[in-house]
């Protein structure tokens, strides 16, 4: 363990750091951790997408042909609860690990130990999530959590053993997220270089700022519903149940009032990060620093108090129903800005097309169809027909997959040449970013009609009539499950060598972050730079 | 550098721990610890012994982890810098536990003002509930009948104590900052033993509850949420007792001056936290 | 009958919902072309390799930069709280007045994984389950016309009233959902819930449960059919008879092979989804009943009363916290008799005993 036995400063270098595997578990330099949650990410993100695509091979047909409809409820929610816990947001956590010392002029993160807590309680959190699928195998128990990944009450009280492990899998999940957003917030507050004020500072870290926010206001209350549901379980609480007074519905105001940020939480990373993307392949500053600054203190604001439209059919008064209402389409006015400012970035610039840009554009596109269906699920009348039905299905896929992993491709991309110091192929990153984009909207655009047509979500046959389209989307799912292969084997092939990049990378890049070398030296911002004006 | 955040502008070095193993371990601890408390709930029978492997660990690698903190601060690595974070830190995880006890009082809240008239005021025609009307406490159409816990006998007496621990804990800063070691050591000491009475306090108040009341956590909406949110907060009370004991035997070694003393103002603000959440506990759970 | 939008509506609320979405996707479609055209031009016109050269902006200067800023701002609250927001308003309101001028009551209370209805004003009831056999879903016959779409026990109401539809639910969430009514509502669990359909035409009209509840969630299909008036009434005659004559059944004394006959179909109906049709179960979430210490165990107290957590009373009562219901509340007591009688005799349980409709009723 702590077997220093020198260093006041605790400036070591390289020598001082144990090899191989220890190195990793030992950690606390930022770019290590940063490293770890990268790729725990993209792992979780096979894991995820595994899983789903065995569903989808299951809705290729209408009957049954693959598994039982109990174990299918299981793959849906253990992929959701995959791909935004152990997929998306490792996936931000690493990009700020990574990126917002480097961008603020700091030596490191503010907690350098509780960094690699933070990571460290990842792992456990996965296998806890997973494990019951393989227990099962062995007779213990009947599987992972079925409840999809809202784990409603009472489907999640009546719930096997797999829900307990759910429950316990949240909780470690939050206490890794509260203390990486701990971690971002001190290190901004804390870690500036002298001269940058919090009105100077990059997106990418007002982003996170906002985002870490959210998350230690919502995740500890997500963690009391999981904790109430427990008791509920095992305790003989009646928190959820009519018979002692209690109410099924509580437990959705619960989730949702974490449920809803968590949507930003996962997304404002990336509109943090799109403006350095498209500032630098326009060769032009960032259009409306300050505006986009206060749409994402706004869309924090907002976005805590608009959880009520995930249960407009639910039963709500019709004044909560107004007001749901209401609140959550005025979110489209931040929203707007930040689109305004994005193209106005781009406008009037010297624009070229390497994959980050590529890959930024149609982040933009894409996420457009998926903020405008939000708009229009906002709207109650209408939200009676659209509810559980695919049509959110693709509503949040556009806003998950081609708003949170096309924008996390995005930053990969944009930064990889950095923190590798080789330049990856161009050629398959295009090649990745068409295939991603056609065979995306291929599984997904189809989804829209179906839950027009009125096929419910998370069921495992279908009646006949939403045969052709399923068929689509299945294939679509493979081609875009095949084409992430891609992704992995360019992500691969840069780390082991490749053209060398220049510190600059890009010819349009300003910022701190592009002054270091690529890749950076071990240790950031020995001695801070300051800011002058 | 921001102004808001006093300290002047950095030119030293950071201080960036050594690469350890005690985060891995914490999470291996409650790793076993979560699949213990898995495993025992669902009557497998490991469960209690994987739990308490869990348990082990996690004690030992904090004992250790903290020890080593303290070390690194008795060896001078700290500066007024990473001071500021750990202040950071500290507020912002207090911030997380403020919601944390959020959602069982909005659970009250919603109890008490939506789901108990709701169950009560339906359709006559149609209702589910013939006889059940509003009325709080309640334990719902269909719970056990039990007696409320009263707000003016020992919920009274340890509001008294924990608000009187909180003036201690004061007078112990004052001692510390105007190097007054001997108040500050008593200072400590009585807010240690406050806590502990607090805490036998309510152990007898459970227990009165449940062999005599009949108000267990089984007893309705009201059952569920008075034992989780006075439990979470005895839970909180136990923890605080703890750091504040590590914190005074600290001080007896003669740790801490009147200028850096972050450890002892941390648990402080804890301390703090713990008993404005009590307050509001007593007035929304058992005095309205 | 696959349409790209919704499917024709035949309520007021439907029709209300279909143009209201309509008007919304016009809307959206316009400004997403509006606004990627604008992108789209600027990525052709300002490209590096056609030689742009940047400008170097990074806010808006002017008034008039400033009024194009404020336009899409101004533009988009337009549309959250005028255009759209109004007609939602008036919607809403329409669709939460379940009660003005409600000409009759319809219940319903889900139950995993089928419907139970009552009709208060007639005094009759039954339950509705999926008719779909196992051999179409498991792909060993041809997949009929309505496939997953069709029930047991239609719910038949009449064209042109207005129901009053109150929801409730004996276990988990489910929600009611009719494409073609624009309704959608939850069905939760201890609480009462409301909507309401006036249907314009005659016709059958299909839809699904719409809430995630358990294994069989995509298996609980709601099929409505709307009739004239007087075809209303002649079929609430049926019904009344029909329930008149299940309820002498009750009370006559039935032979031990009527009840395993009758058992058998009840069986399989009701039981067979979870305890498999060999009474094999699927454990540890559904307990095999062949050999089960409960199905096997004593049959009532020597004084003919409930033993707790016997068969008898696991099959009326259920078992609080799993998906094991309370029979009593759904079956008949032909139906409970005949299924607890032959469970205790099939799958090698061979218990020889069995029990009437009559000891039912009187243990109810
Ligand atoms: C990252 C994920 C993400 C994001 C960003 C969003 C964004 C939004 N979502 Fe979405 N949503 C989900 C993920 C997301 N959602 C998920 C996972 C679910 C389902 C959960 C479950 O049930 O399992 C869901 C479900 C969901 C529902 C519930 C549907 C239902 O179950 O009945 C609703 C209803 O209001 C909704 C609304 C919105 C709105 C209004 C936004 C807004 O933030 C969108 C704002 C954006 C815009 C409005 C577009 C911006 C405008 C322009 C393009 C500019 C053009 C205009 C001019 C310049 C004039 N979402
Ligand atoms: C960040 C979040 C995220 C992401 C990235 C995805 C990605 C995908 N999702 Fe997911 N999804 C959700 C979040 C997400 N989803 C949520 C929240 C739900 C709701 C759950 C609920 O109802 O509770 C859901 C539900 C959901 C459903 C509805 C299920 C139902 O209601 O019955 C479907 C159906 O098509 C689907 C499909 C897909 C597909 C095809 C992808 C694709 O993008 C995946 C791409 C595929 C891969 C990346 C696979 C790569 C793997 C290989 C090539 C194989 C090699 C394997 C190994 C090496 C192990 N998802
Ligand atoms: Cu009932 Cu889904
Ligand atoms: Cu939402």
């Amino acid at each position: 363990m702590n077997t220093a036995t020198h260093t006041l400063d605790g400036h070591g270098g390289h020598a001082h750091q144990p090899g191989g595997l220890l190195r990793w578990l030992t950690t606390t330099n930022h770019k290590d951790i940063g490293t770890m949650y990268l790729s725990f990410s993209l792992l979780m993100f096979f894991v995820g997408g595994a899983m789903i695509l065995a569903v989808r091979a299951e809705l290729f047909q209408p009957g049954l042909q693959l598994m039982k409809p109990e174990f299918f409820n299981q793959l849906i929610g253990v992929h959701a609860l995959v791909m935004i816990f152990a997929a998306l947001m490792p996936a931000a956590t690493g990009f700020a690990n990574w990126m917002i010392p480097l961008m603020i002029g700091a030596p490191d993160m503010a907690l350098p130990r509780l960094n690699n807590w933070g990571f460290w309680l990842l792992p456990p959190a996965a296998i806890l999530l997973t494990l019951p699928f393989v227990l099962a195998l062995f007779g213990i128990g009947d599987g992972a959590v079925a409840t999809g990944w809202t784990l409603y009450a009472p489907l999640s009280v009546q719930g096997g053993i797999g829900v307990d492990f759910a429950i316990f899998a949240i909780h470690i999940l939050g206490i890794s997220s509260i203390m990486g957003s701990i971690n971002i917030i001190a290190t901004i507050l804390n870690m500036r270089a002298p001269g940058m004020t919090l009105m100077k500072m990059p997106l990418f870290c007002w982003g996170w700022l906002v985002t870490a926010v959210l998350l230690i206001v919502t995740l500890p209350v997500l963690a009391g519903g999981v904790t109430m549901l427990l008791t509920d379980r095992h305790f003989g609480t009646h928190f959820f149940d009519a018979a002692g007074g209690g109410d099924p519905i509580l437990f959705q105001h619960l989730f949702w009032f974490f449920g809803h940020p968590e949507v930003y939480i996962l997304l404002l990373p990336v509109w943090g990060l799109m403006p350095h993307v498209l500032s630098t392949f326009s060769r032009k500053p960032v259009y409306g620093h300050t505006g986009q600054v206060w749409s994402f203190v706004a869309i924090g604001v907002l976005g805590l108090v608009v959880w009520g439209h995930h249960f407009m059919t639910a039963g709500l008064p019709v004044p909560a129903l107004l007001y749901f209402m209401y609140s959550t389409m005025s979110i489209s006015l931040p929203l707007a800005v930040l689109f305004f400012c994005w193209i106005a970035t781009m406008w009037r610039g010297a624009m070229s097309f390497e994959t980050p840009m590529l890959f930024a554009v149609g982040f933009i596109v894409l996420f457009g169809i998926a903020g405008l269906t939000g708009l229009v699920l906002a709207d109650v009348a209408a939200d009676a027909q659209y509810h559980h039905s695919y049509f959110v299905v693709a509503h949040f896929h556009y806003a998950l997959f081609a708003g949170g992993i096309m924008g996390v491709m995005t930053g990969v991309y944009y930064w990889l040449p950095k923190w590798t110091g080789h330049m990856y192929s161009e050629r398959l990153g295009k090649l990745h970013f068409w295939l991603t984009v056609i065979s995306f909207n291929l599984t997904f655009m189809p989804q829209f009609f179906l839950g027009l047509a009125g096929m419910p979500r998370r069921i495992p046959d279908y009646a006949l009539q939403f045969a052709e389209f399923n068929a689509i989307s299945t294939v679509g799912s493979f081609v875009l499950g095949l084409s992430q292969l891609l992704f992995a084997y360019n992500i691969w092939r840069c780390i082991k060598g490749g053209e060398k990049a220049s510190n600059g990378v890009w010819e349009g890049t300003h910022g701190l972050e592009w002054e270091l070398s690529s890749p950076p030296p071990h240790h950031s911002w020995e001695t801070q730079p300051v800011i002058k004006d | 550098m921001n102004s808001a955040h006093a300290s002047a502008p950095h030119t030293g070095h950071y201080y960036v721990p050594q690469p350890s193993l005690y985060p891995f371990f914490l999470s291996g601890g409650m790793f076993l610890l979560a699949l213990g408390f898995i495993l025992q709930m669902n009557k497998f029978a490991p469960g209690p012994w994987v739990m308490a492997a869990g348990a082990g660990v996690i004690g030992f690698v904090l004992y250790r982890w903290f020890g080593a903190v303290i070390a690194e601060n008795q060896r001078g690595d700290y500066t007024g810098w990473e001071d500021q974070s750990f202040r950071q830190g500290m507020v912002w995880f207090i911030g997380s536990e403020v919601m944390f006890f959020a959602a069982f009082f909005a659970a009250l809240f919603y109890c008490r003002h939506i789901s108990v008239p709701a169950l009560a005021g339906m359709d006559p025609a149609f209702t589910l509930y013939k006889d059940f009307t509003v009325a709080w406490p309640s334990a719902g159409p269909k719970g056990a009948s039990f007696t409320p816990m009263g707000a003016w006998g020992i919920p009274a007496i340890n509001t008294a104590l924990l608000l009187s621990s909180g003036v201690t804990l004061t007078w112990a800063h004052w001692g510390l900052m105007k190097g007054r070691r001997a108040q500050l050591n008593l200072g400590l000491i009585l807010t240690v033993l406050l806590g502990v009475v607090f805490l036998g306090f309510q152990a007898y108040e459970y227990h009165h509850a449940y062999t005599e009341l009949g108000l267990t956590m089984g007893a309705g909406v009201y059952g569920a949420t008075f034992f989780m949110l006075t439990g979470f907060h005895g839970f909180h009370v136990a923890l605080g007792t703890i750091m504040l004991a590590v914190v005074a035997g600290r001080c007896l070694a003669g740790h801490f001056d009147a200028k850096r003393h972050f450890a002892f103002e941390a648990v402080a603000w804890y301390w703090h936290f713990v008993d404005v959440v009590w307050l509001l506990l007593f007035v929304v759970v058992y005095w309205l | 009958d696959y349409t790209w939008n919704f499917p024709k509506p035949v309520t007021p609320i439907g029709r209300d919902t279909l143009s209201m979405h309509n008007q919304f996707m016009v809307v959206i479609t316009v400004l997403f072309v509006v606004v990627f055209a604008i992108m789209l031009y600027s990525m052709i016109r300002h490209r590096k390799s056609v030689g742009a050269q940047p400008a170097g902006f990074s806010g808006p200067t002017g008034a008039l930069q400033w009024f194009w800023v404020l336009v899409p701002f101004a533009i988009l609250l337009f549309i959250d709280f005028v255009l759209m927001g109004i007609p939602a308003f008036h919607a809403v309101i329409e669709m939460e007045d379940t009660r003005t001028k409600a000409d009759m009551v319809l219940k319903v209370t889900g139950l995993q994984w089928k419907w139970k209805y009552e009709y208060p004003d007639s005094g009759i009831g039954f339950v509705s389950a999926l008719s779909t056999p196992r051999e179409q879903i498991e792909g060993q016959a041809a997949k009929g016309e309505n496939y997953l779409l069709e029930v047991d026990n239609e719910v038949v109401l009449p064209v042109g009233r207005k129901v009053r539809i109150l929801l409730t639910s004996t276990d988990v969430i489910h929600t009611w959902w009719v494409p073609q009514f624009g309704v959608k509502r939850d069905a939760i669990p201890g609480f009462l819930r409301e909507t309401w359909v006036r249907i314009e035409e005659p016709g059958v009209y299909r839809g699904q449960c719409a809430e995630l509840c358990g294994k069989d969630h995509g298996f609980m299909p709601v099929v409505v059919r709307a009739v004239p008036e007087p075809e209303y009434a002649a079929w609430v005659a049926g019904k009344k008879a029909e329930m008149a004559a299940a309820a002498a059944g009750s009370d006559k004394a039935w032979s031990k092979d009527e009840l395993m006959a009758a058992g058998k179909a009840a069986y399989e109906k009701n039981c067979a989804a979870c305890h498999q049709p060999e009474g094999q179960g699927i454990p540890p979430a559904f307990p095999a009943l062949a050999g089960s210490k409960i199905v096997t165990g004593p049959l009532l107290s020597p004084e003919g009363r409930l033993i707790p957590d016997s068969h008898v009373d696991r099959v009326l009562n259920g078992k609080a916290g799993t998906a094991m219901q309370a029979f009593k509340a759904t079956l008949s007591d032909a139906d409970l008799a005949a299924i607890i009688t032959y469970e205790r005799n099939a799958f090698g349980n061979n218990k020889g005993d069995m029990i009437q409709p009559a000891q039912i009723k009187a243990l109810r």
